[in-house]
């Protein structure tokens, strides 16, 4: 497949995809409240931490860290692994195989161009953080910026990559939602999402740092809230950058072994 | 009438069971998942729990009963509720419902009791762990009358969880596509893992009253902890009959609205 033709259709796939995103606006709407769970935890923590701090974080701490959650969810969404397996049983991905651009490539495209919205939603939140925490609540040096650009990227590529992984599942299996639901209840605990890493046990903390779920909230969370110093960001950035690679690979080979399973049925 | 009724319900179950009877390793699978989701779940209590020893006057002991209701009804709302009643949304956007309408027995009922995961049992399984560590940890066991409170307060979140869905289900005869209702409340109800009394002023209110996941979950806790006297006990049995009364009503005004799919 040639890179200049797939490049030159990216923009008109990314209009479709965002027109779509419009059209089903109401839809999204829900998902969105159905992603506002680092709300409730936000009341939790804080209601534990208002007596005293709990180890580095106090309540404000909570609160700026549970607001960068919400948004960080919100930019780093993917629902792949639900496409595939549903366009698998149904045959329909025959139709995405047509296309003269690569299948994966199609399915980034399709929940990249839900950002928009997704980002507008962010906004208030992001401002009704910086009222109640202030400067805090933003990175406070360029480089921040520039690590939670990256940080927030790698956090997208390995939610999508690792959808996708299971979502191929589907090429071998009957269905990999239940799969795709173990991998959710992990996610939950150990991405940071319901508690920082950095309260964990230390026991437990060395085997979050080694496992792909806290690079896909936890990290960008964490550099957003200034939690870091440069070095160990950049040291964990390396980390989060290197489970791309490799899930990225994984992709690739099972991708490759699964779509030769693949029979399309219905007319 | 009721006899009828009742003899149906075990002809719908049975057929369940049958398919159910089919996938028998799930048994197997579905008791890994239960018991991974639950310890998962465990992981933030256990944090909080080590930075405190108690949290809005709960001990971690009295929390983990919490936790058990919690797992207890998610077993049931996946198990009993979701099943059947999201096939009613794939019968209303396919105009399939004609087909339950015509037959000679209530439709709601009919709806309701069309699929059991009989599988997910092993929630209970998983809940009666969580429950004994619970109790191990406080060193006491539930006397008799919390028990028999808590089974009467287990039916009346039975009675709440499905109203709720009722009427979730309900939109779809309006909005068509509600999936994604379904998923929304699912992501809400884990709220209920925690003790109410954590939460303060909105959410406490939407919690209590407009969804009233803490009858559901604190309420029976404290109820095995023997700690609700007659009017803790009325409450969640009021809101129930409430609930489902209403929950009727919605369902009739929103079948009166069903025009079908076909031309």
């Amino acid at each position: 497949m040639k890179v200049g033709p797939v490049l030159r259709a990216l923009p008109t796939l990314f209009r479709v995809g965002f027109a779509e995103a419009v059209a089903y606006r109401a839809e999204m709407l829900v998902w969105i409240l159905a992603t506002t769970m680092p709300l409730v935890m936000l009341a939790l923590w804080t209601a534990v931490a208002r007596q005293a701090p709990i180890g580095p974080f106090g309540e404000k701490d909570f609160i700026a860290y549970f607001l960068a959650t919400l948004i960080v969810r919100q930019l780093t969404g993917s629902w792949a692994s639900w496409q595939l397996t549903f366009e698998i049983k149904n045959g329909v991905l025959a139709a995405r195989l047509l296309r003269p651009l690569p299948a994966v490539l199609s399915y980034a495209v399709d929940n990249l161009s839900a950002l928009p919205m997704r980002f507008l939603v962010s906004v208030p939140v992001a401002i009704a953080g910086l009222v109640s925490v202030g400067r805090s609540m933003l990175p406070s040096t360029a480089w921040g910026w520039v690590y939670f650009a990256l940080a927030v990227w790698g956090g997208w590529l390995i939610t999508f990559l690792v959808n996708i992984a299971i979502g191929t599942l589907s090429f071998f299996m009957e269905s990999s939602n239940k799969v795709m639901d173990v991998w959710m209840a992990a996610f939950m605990v150990f991405s940071g999402y319901l508690i920082p890493v950095e309260l964990f046990p230390s026991g437990l903390r060395k085997v979050a740092d080694f496992l792909p779920f806290r690079y896909q909230i936890g990290l960008p969370v964490e550099i957003f809230t200034s939690r870091h110093a440069q070095d160990d960001a950049l040291s964990l950035l390396a980390r989060q950058w290197l489970w791309v690679v490799l899930l990225a690979l994984l992709v690739h080979l099972l991708w490759r072994r699964g779509l030769r399973r693949f029979a399309a049925y219905g007319g | 009438m009721l006899g009828r009724y009742l003899r149906l319900f075990a002809i719908q179950l049975r057929a369940s069971t049958l398919v159910a009877a089919q996938y028998r390793y799930d048994f197997i699978v579905e008791g890994i998942i239960s018991l991974f989701y639950t310890v998962t779940a465990l992981v933030p209590l256990f944090v909080i729990f080590q930075a405190r020893p108690t949290v809005a006057g709960w001990s971690f002991g009295q929390a983990l009963l919490v936790v058990g209701w919690f797992t207890v009804l998610q077993g049931v709302l996946e198990g009993a509720v979701n099943p059947s009643l999201s096939r009613v949304v794939e019968h209303i956007r396919q105009g399939t419902l004609d087909f339950v309408l015509l037959k000679p027995a209530d439709a709601q009922f009919m709806v309701s009791t069309s699929q059991f995961l009989p599988w997910r049992i092993t929630s209970l399984l998983t809940a009666v762990g969580v429950f004994g560590y619970g109790f191990h940890l406080l060193g006491s066991v539930p006397s008799l009358s919390a028990l028999l409170a808590c089974t009467l307060l287990f039916a009346s979140a039975v009675t709440i969880l499905y109203s709720l869905w009722i009427m979730i289900v309900s939109a779809a005869f309006v909005v068509v596509k509600v999936d994604n209702l379904t998923f929304l409340f699912s992501s809400i109800f884990d709220a209920a893992r925690w003790p109410v009394s954590v939460f303060r002023g909105f959410l406490r209110v939407l919690f209590t009253f407009v969804i009233p996941l803490a009858l559901m979950t604190t309420f029976p806790a404290r109820a095995m902890l023997g700690e609700l006297d007659l009017s803790g006990l009325a409450l969640p049995v009021i809101v129930a009959i409430v609930f489902f009364g209403m929950s009727r009503a919605v369902w009739l005004r929103a079948l009166s609205r069903y025009t079908s799919a076909s031309s």
